[in-house]
């Protein structure tokens, strides 16, 4: 970077500088704002591309198949976020509140979902209450017959409360762990029970936390589309009817009307978010106390209870899927065997998906972190363009409000489309990469510019002082004492992009199959067994990259850490 | 009045609606020690920062030498500048935070030994090797000094050097600042808000008050005779008296200079002690004004009295006393301007 930098104009700090704003604002308006505009002018028009108003939104409440897909979408949704909310909080509670035993392990527990891709939920669902279900057969007819209706609304929310709760975990968890012990204290003082307590001041102190979890795990299970793919049977939801308008009648313009409302909670949730965020940081004063947790047996008793209900549903999720997919035949061969594991039979198109989605998530990795940390270093560090910036800045948001499905289907719409000059990059592992890094962009801008704040806004200030360029501070100061937040956004980037399957479910390359694409083929032609050893696999996988990359880069992140730890004072 | 070597004509800048600086005249001689002095808020920094080039202006005309400068880049200036919050690199070790501005100009031998002249200089030989956050705070400050001189600036642009260090410290250091800025010779601008500071270091002090200059002047000047009631105000403690006989003049003195006296002059004050507060070398005394018929006005005087005057008059609470305003030492304004500090 430093020659070709040096060619553009030598040691012109600001100019070198102000080309790459430039630059950066025009990859973001192609890359989210463009497509989103090919949405909304889609969403009104017909396919000669005539403006029709709103009859694309009226033809699709005049049809009952599809208006009954967006009751059962809103009702599903509602009931996956009562109960994840729920089990979030409890969870959150006992490990931020509560005196309990193992919280370590339940908390790694309670995150492993995030490691696996939506659809392993599902199948692990089919393998103990499926027809052939361990549980539904009673253990092969050892016990008692326990069958529960699977396949429909039941299915998708056990799937999606499994997909949503550790989101919901998370982010109540956060807002547990900063609260003002202060105000306990004071409650105390005035005679508050701790019941009272419990509804004056830690419910009012967490209730933005707990209404923007709402809205992102209700969100979540509205537009995603891996859960009721594989036990929605026959119940259809607004994202099972994007796919089959979209991919299967190939009618973009009811597609993009779809897409729109999928979009209308995402937006809201996306502002609530926001506005919660600025009202919990001034819930929060630099003499906020941490909280104390006083010895109650019985509270402590039933919140471990509820953890460990809750993690053994998880692991055994996680290995029934893994023992499903090392049975040869299901149920009649029981025998473990890794034969589910060769997948020359059923993705045998060339090449082999998991490698596929190797790749993928190394490219999105190295280069999302790369453009990631570069433009938030831009927005947050340089001087030139305060507007351009500024919306640079809203822009590197706008991805927060984009479900996957939605991303998918503009990146459709935007690029293929023969007059497009960026039409060549459509059926490329390219468009792959490049719709991945968007999904994943905004959590990650997040991240990077939190910890950008967190360095001397003079760093820059003194260099240029010195005459010294600003791409030289940039690698030789800024880059390393970044690396934990760099490090941790090229993991979000490479877990996301293994998992995730609503984007890419529009845009993969039939020869460049990402594996989670293949899981949902396979399970689609039946083929469970398979499908589940490839969800292990990836699972597996993430697992391993974190703990080695975690592992291996542990004493340098303590370093780093080190060199920061006085500027606090 | 003649251009100095480093001169600011008719400079201004906003921020959005708040103006930071406004119509800022300066001239500053060649190896001169100025102190900015001035309330949080006033401009200081902003005018420090412009001066250095990491700001621009909206409006005025820089010049070091004659040279126009306005529009200079911030690294051509060959100015040093050290940061309030220091800016020290915190991954690399404190020679490498002191040789980083010289990579692209000097060998490699020649940047060992300009290193190891200034590491002398400052007295951190033996902390080379460590990184700042294993450093005192004092330590970190001789760093980024270090790093501000290393590229032989003609100017030296200092913002709050010493105003996150501990009183000892901070004496010490500012010792060590002066040292230097007569070794090296330069032309020194120190950001402060600490009136002992700039009185005791600069050779001018230039008070800033609400984003304009309010007096420029030596130390003794500027204590001795402030322009206006803000500056004697602002440096130092004074007392203000609202005369009746001389309509819309407002006199002053500071504490140091009110006299006691015994018996009953005629021509003395007459005051009732309110309050006193102990300062080691001395006491600081307050008084209320008596009038003619000894009744309280509302005007208070400060008076600094050694320990053994204060036996001598055996001074205490709610007693009477007379003193008198020696007129060599009676500050006089015209204008009963505003006396608020900002
Ligand atoms: N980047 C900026 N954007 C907007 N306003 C600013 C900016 N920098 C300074 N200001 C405003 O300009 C005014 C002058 O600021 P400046 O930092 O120069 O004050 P100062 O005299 O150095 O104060 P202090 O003693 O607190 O450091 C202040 O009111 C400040 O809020
Ligand atoms: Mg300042």
């Amino acid at each position: 970077m430093n020659l070709w930098l040096k060619r553009i104009r030598p040691d012109s700090n600001a100019l070198s500088q102000n080309l790459i704003i430039l630059i950066m604002t025009l990859v973001l308006t192609v890359t989210i704002l463009l497509p989103l505009g090919e949405l909304a002018i889609k969403a009104v028009s017909n396919p000669d591309g005539q403006f029709i108003g709103l009859a694309n939104f009226a033809k699709y409440f005049s049809t009952p198949a599809l208006v009954t897909s967006l009751w059962n979408s809103i009702k599903v949704s509602s009931i996956t976020t009562v109960i994840a909310v729920t089990l979030g909080f409890g969870f959150a509670f006992a490990l931020e509140r509560s005196a309990i035993r193992g919280k370590s392990f339940f908390r790694a527990v309670g995150l492993l979902p995030l490691f696996a891709p939506s659809m392993l939920h599902g199948l692990a669902l089919i393998y103990l209450f499926g027809n052939q279900g361990l549980i539904s057969t009673g253990f092969f007819g050892r016990f008692p017959e326990v069958r529960i209706d699977l396949y429909g609304p039941i299915g998708i929310i056990m799937s999606e409360v499994l997909y949503t709760f550790p989101q919901a975990f998370l982010m109540l968890s956060v807002a547990l762990m900063s609260s003002d012990y202060r105000l306990y204290e004071a409650a105390e003082t005035l005679g508050a029970s701790k019941w009272r307590k419990f509804w004056t001041v830690t419910i009012p102190g967490t209730k933005f936390a707990i209404l923007s979890s709402i809205f992102v795990c209700f969100v979540m299970s509205f537009t995603d589309f891996g859960a009721p793919k594989v036990v929605g049977g026959q119940y259809n939801v607004l994202a099972t009817d994007l796919f089959k308008q979209v991919i299967g009648q190939q009618n973009m313009q009811m597609g993009a009307a779809v897409g729109v409302l999928l979009l209308i909670p995402a937006v809201l949730s996306f502002v609530i978010d926001r506005i919660a965020q600025r009202k919990q940081n001034g819930f929060l004063s630099a003499k906020s106390s941490p909280y104390r947790i006083e010895a109650n047996k019985l509270r402590d008793g039933m919140l471990f209870l509820l953890c460990l209900v809750l993690s053994v549903a998880i692991l055994c999720i996680i290995l029934v899927a893994i023992y499903g997919s090392l049975v040869k035949v299901w149920p009649y061969n029981l025998e473990i065997s890794l034969s589910n594991y060769d997948f020359s039979n059923f993705a045998s198109q060339g090449s082999n998906p998991f490698v596929n989605s190797l790749v993928i998530s190394l490219c999105t990795a190295v280069i999302g972190t790369i453009v990631t940390f570069l433009f938030a270093y831009l927005i947050e560090k340089s001087r030139g363009y305060r507007i351009l910036r500024a919306s640079a800045y809203l822009l590197s948001m706008l991805p927060l409000a984009l479900p996957g499905l939605v991303l998918g289907l503009v990146y459709v719409f935007f690029f293929n489309n023969p007059n497009q000059p960026l039409n060549g990059l459509y059926g490329t592992i390219w468009i792959v990469i490049i719709c991945n890094i968007v999904h994943f962009y905004s959590v990650s801008f997040l991240t990077m510019t939190s910890s950008l704040k967190k360095l001397d806004s003079e760093f820059e200030a003194a260099s240029e002082s010195m005459n010294v360029p600003w791409y030289r501070t940039l690698l030789r100061v800024t880059v390393p004492m970044s690396f934990p937040a760099i490090l941790e956004i090229a993991l979000y980037f490479f877990i996301n992009s293994m998992v995730t399957v609503s984007a890419i479910i529009f845009l993969y390359t039939p020869d460049l199959k990402p594996a989670s694409v293949a899981i949902v083929n396979m399970e689609d032609s039946g083929d469970i067994a398979p499908a589940a050893a490839m969800s292990v696999l990836i699972i597996l996988t993430n697992l391993i990259v974190r703990v080695v990359v975690m592992g291996v880069t542990k004493p340098l992140r303590r370093r780093t850490e080190a060199l920061l730890v006085r500027k606090q004072l | 009045m003649n251009q100095g070597y480093l001169s600011v004509r008719n400079l201004s800048k906003r921020f959005g609606k708040q103006a930071a600086l406004q119509e800022i005249e300066l001239d500053i001689n060649k190896h001169e020690f100025i102190c900015l002095l001035g309330p949080s808020g006033c401009g200081k920094t902003t005018l420090l920062r412009i001066i250095a080039g990491l700001e621009k202006a909206d409006q005025g005309q820089l010049t070091i030498a004659g040279r126009d400068i306005t529009r200079e880049p911030a690294g051509k200036r060959n100015f040093g500048m050290m940061f309030q919050s220091y800016a020290l690199f915190p991954n690399l070790t404190v020679a490498e935070n002191i040789a980083y501005g010289l990579s692209n100009r000097l060998s490699k031998s020649q940047i060992a030994d300009r290193v190891d002249e200034l590491l002398g200089l400052v007295e951190l030989d033996e902390q080379r090797n460590k990184v700042p956050s294993q450093l005192s705070g004092g330590q970190q400050q001789r760093v980024a000094l270090a790093r501000a001189l290393a590229l032989s600036p003609d100017c030296l642009l200092l913002d709050e050097p010493l105003s996150a260090l501990d009183a000892k410290v901070r004496i010490k250091l500012r010792r060590e600042i002066l040292r230097l800025h007569e070794k090296f010779g330069m032309t020194t601008i120190m950001v402060t808000h600490d009136q002992e500071e700039a009185l005791t270091m600069a050779d001018r002090i230039v008070v800033m008050n609400q984003a304009r200059i309010i007096q420029i002047g030596t130390p003794k000047e500027v204590y001795e005779k402030p322009n206006c009631p803000f500056v004697a105000d602002f440096i130092g403690a004074i007392s203000f008296i609202e005369t009746e006989k001389q309509e819309s003049a407002l006199l002053a003195i500071r504490p140091e200079h009110v006299q006691l006296v015994r018996g009953d002059q005629d021509k003395s004050n007459r005051a009732i002690v309110r309050d006193y507060e102990y300062h080691g070398a001395y006491y600081r005394v307050l008084v209320q004004l008596l009038d003619s018929q000894d009744h309280p006005m509302q005007q208070f005087v400060t008076i600094d009295l050694p320990s053994q005057t204060m036996a001598n008059f055996n001074v205490k609470k709610n007693q009477k006393l007379m003193f008198n305003l020696p007129p060599e030492h009676v500050i006089r304004f015209d204008s009963t301007a505003s006396i608020a500090v900002g």
